[in-house]
């Protein structure tokens, strides 16, 4: 599946919840169910310093294919990881340099992309571009 | 619940404040992030109001009549900060932008006295702003900054702080209560002691003024900071305190209009006090602003302030304590109306995301005080507040949101 139709999946499955709570509910566990990253990359080289949580990524080739891994310390940080890394992960680099975030806005969780929201959120979305505009080079 | 009898009337108080009637993620608000910033009740918002529909003009220079009323207000706001904080004279009393402007001037004052060897002591909960500053003056000046430390209570330990002082120690600084913790400081046994070895003391006062009206001769203190918006006043003025003998040493910190007496190309003859310090057209709306807030808070007294949020406090850290897993930081035996706190297992970003749905107001963080963080080996704390606008069905309110919160994270 390309990016653009996991993230019409994703706003289908959070268009079935009536408040805010049912979302924050779905997100936690999201969070809680979100594959580790390999204990190995948990490096201060793979964390996004946000004000408050931290985030950590990692990035590898499979193929052609750019496959993501991350972590962070807060609960709903990693839910809306899980999220990103659902549409962004198995996916082609220039596809991820390509797509869009609105879906985050669809979804009811733009106030976490705002750039003053202190959660690493958005320069977590930027190191995503950065390692496929890497991984891009490398494979031209 | 039943009548809860206060020694204010909290529910009159409250409409002084507009902003408490608003809504927030469709849920009416619950401020409880007084520490960082105060609201601001319309009598204080009418005097910024009525200073630009009447009378907005730069001070001190102008020969017609409104620059005459402008300044006639804002040196009126000056005096009134002066028997607020039972100053000696209105000189000394200089207008900054807040807390750090006056943290970083006497900061920059002080590098052109130090010399490699001397010793600076600041505590260990203090404000970034109260610590950076004298990090930067120690790299300057080749002086050496020494920690007092804390304990688990954040109470800080004061044998350890009269072992440090010494003739080496030239300046001492230490908040007067913590904003993190609460906590507030023995600093009269501070100043004292500081000054038996000859140390000047700076008093950051921010989180303190709100609660404590502090009195500067009694205190004897040579430099105490406060910022306006943390006493419902304004943002960006504040007030720094010095004692005549300091200002008259310590050199200008920025150059300007206002703070001279005369510029020629050769030389500049600085202006006399407090003119010195307060180079260019300042904050004239927020200085008069800030005596307006000050009139507020005196109009209620801060003793009858202190007393409701020494109930409040009390209220809430019984409820919160009820809950599992809850842990509070910052237990000292003399502490104002903050409550730092985590649960087991819970980071404090998410709880404080909880909330904010629930249109409760906290800080999550650090809270600009890494140092204390690090000692409690925390990522940071969840901190409510507690102002004299605030109600116990407000506590209740947050009490109710973290139980919710705890559920759904855990």
């Amino acid at each position: 599946m390309g990016i653009a139709e996991i993230q019409e999946e994703i706003i289908d499955e959070f268009s079935m919840f009536d408040d805010w709570m049912q979302r924050y509910e779905y997100m936690i566990e999201l969070g809680k169910s979100l594959p580790l990253i390999d204990e190995a990359y948990k490096t201060d080289d793979n964390i996004i310093k946000g004000c408050q949580s931290k985030v950590w990524v990692h990035a590898e080739l499979d193929e052609d294919k750019l496959v993501f891994t991350a972590d962070s310390d807060a609960i709903i940080t990693k839910g809306i990881i899980a999220i990103l890394i659902r549409a962004f992960s198995h996916q082609k680099p220039q596809d991820i340099i390509d797509a869009n975030t609105d879906f985050i806005d669809e979804i009811g969780l733009k106030e976490h992309l705002s750039p003053t929201r202190a959660n690493g959120l958005v320069s977590m979305i930027k190191q995503l571009k950065l390692y496929a505009i890497a991984y891009q080079t490398q494979l031209n | 619940m039943g009548m809860v009898r206060t020694s204010l009337d909290v529910a009159t108080i409250r409409k002084d404040f507009p902003i408490l009637n608003r809504e927030v993620n469709g849920r009416p608000l619950v401020y409880l992030d007084n520490a960082a910033t105060s609201q601001t009740p319309q009598q204080v918002i009418d005097v910024i109001v009525d200073y630009y529909h009447n009378y907005n003009a730069n001070i001190h220079r102008g020969v017609h009549a409104l620059s005459q009323e402008a300044t006639d207000a804002y040196e009126e706001a000056r005096q009134k900060i002066q028997k607020h904080f039972n100053i000696a004279k209105a000189d000394e009393v200089i207008f900054t932008s807040g807390t750090t402007h006056a943290i970083n001037l006497v900061a920059n004052g002080f590098s052109s006295f130090l010399k490699t060897g001397d010793e600076i002591l600041v505590s260990a909960m203090e404000h970034h702003s109260n610590i950076v500053p004298w990090q930067m003056l120690a790299e300057r000046t080749g002086a050496v900054l020494k920690v007092i430390p804390m304990n688990q209570n954040g109470e800080l330990v004061m044998e350890q702080f009269h072992e440090l002082l010494s003739e080496k120690t030239q300046l001492v600084f230490c908040n007067h209560i913590s904003n993190a913790l609460g906590t507030i400081n023995p600093i009269k046994e501070i100043i004292d002691a500081s000054h038996e070895v000859g140390a000047a003391v700076l008093i950051d006062g921010a989180q303190a003024a709100p609660h404590i009206k502090a009195d500067m001769q009694a205190l004897d203190v040579d430099f105490y900071t406060v910022s306006a918006h943390k006493l419902c006043g304004p943002t960006g003025v504040g007030m720094l305190y010095g004692k005549e003998e300091w200002l008259k040493k310590l050199p200008p910190y920025q150059g300007g209009g206002e703070m001279i007496a005369e510029v020629t190309f050769e030389k500049t003859t600085y202006a006399d006090l407090p003119h010195k310090f307060e180079a260019g057209t300042p904050n004239i709306a927020g200085g008069i602003a800030f005596g307006a807030a000050l009139d507020y808070l005196n109009q209620i007294g801060l003793e009858a302030i202190a007393q409701y949020e020494e109930e409040l406090l009390k209220y809430a850290t019984k409820k919160l304590l009820d809950i599992e897993g809850l842990k509070i930081y910052g237990t000292a035996e003399k502490k104002t109306s903050v409550i730092s706190f985590n649960i087991k297992g819970i980071h404090p970003y998410d709880i404080g995301t909880i909330l904010d749905k629930l249109g409760i107001a906290v800080r999550t963080g650090h809270h600009c005080a890494q140092p204390i963080m690090d000692f409690y080996q925390i990522p940071g704390t969840v901190r409510a507040s507690f102002s004299f606008y605030n109600t116990k069905e407000e506590v209740d309110t947050l009490v109710e949101g973290v139980k919710r919160a705890r559920n759904m994270l855990l």
